[in-house]
């Protein structure tokens, strides 16, 4: 999985406790597994089954994807400014590997 | 013994049979196993209407990408918290949609993102407090062309 996830936060800087949102689209086919394809054989599940955000090293928001979420996840959410620092989104894989975006805030 | 229905007796039994069957229509006919996934969440409780917001649209062109967002009312302090949103659809093949994990630092129990929904039917969602009451609300969106599979 090479493709970048595109990331947004509302803003960059932030007063402490000012809530920022943040959006997050990532590449993914999100494959259920009850799919056939022309052959008529199932395409196998393959989803992006976890992710997670964490600030500064602290886990702020965190959600299990099933196969009902749609191709291409999109991801909106707020979380509470404390202090400055990388903000991480890693989607994890049913094949257990992980898609990572960063971005950084700001926390005056 | 044989029981013979006189005309007024079959009427009230007909009455009755119906009244069962809006009753019965009441907590929703789930094809698959959207609610035993709502029992297992709350571990057997009850949830009680209100608090969480689900905002879906009415009909859903696509049933492909369809955008859902759940809020739930809560002061999101160390006392009082959102842990948990559980997103369900009651006539998916399957009826989880997904999971979200609060926490005080989340500043406000708030998601986003875009599911796929098979047929017209209700998206339920449960959200589980950090003094372990749960609060439920379910929204019921037309959808046009089903998404899962094809």
């Amino acid at each position: 999985m090479a493709s970048k996830p595109r990331i947004k936060l509302d803003k960059k800087e932030a007063k402490k406790g000012d809530l920022v949102e943040v959006k997050a689209l990532v590449s993914h086919v999100m494959e259920t597994g009850q799919r056939k394809d022309a052959a008529g054989n199932t395409v196998p599940r393959k989803i992006l089954n976890k992710f997670t955000c964490t600030v500064a090293g602290k886990q702020v928001f965190a959600a299990d994807f099933e196969t009902a979420v749609s191709a291409n996840p999109y991801i909106q959410f707020k979380f509470k400014a404390q202090e400055s620092g990388t903000v991480v989104l890693t989607w994890t894989d049913d094949d257990g590997s992980t898609i990572v975006g960063e971005e950084t805030i700001t926390v005056s | 013994m044989t029981t013979t229905f006189n005309r007024r007796q079959t009427l009230a039994l007909g009455a009755g049979a119906i009244s069962l069957a809006m009753f019965g229509a009441v907590p929703a006919l789930a094809k698959n196993d959207a609610e035993e996934a709502i029992k297992k969440f709350t571990g057997g409780k009850t949830p009680v209407q209100g608090k969480v917001k689900l905002d879906l649209p009415e009909i859903a062109e696509n049933g492909n990408t369809v955008p859902m967002t759940v809020t739930v009312e809560s002061p999101m302090t160390e006392q009082s918290h959102v842990t948990d949103v559980m997103i369900v659809a009651d006539e998916n093949p399957r009826s989880a949609v997904a999971t979200f994990h609060f926490s005080p630092a989340s500043g406000v129990a708030e998601a986003n993102t875009r599911i796929r929904l098979a047929a017209t039917q209700d998206v339920i969602a449960v959200a589980k407090m950090n003094d372990g009451s749960f609060f439920i609300a379910s929204k019921q969106v037309k959808v046009t062309i089903g998404g899962c599979g094809g």
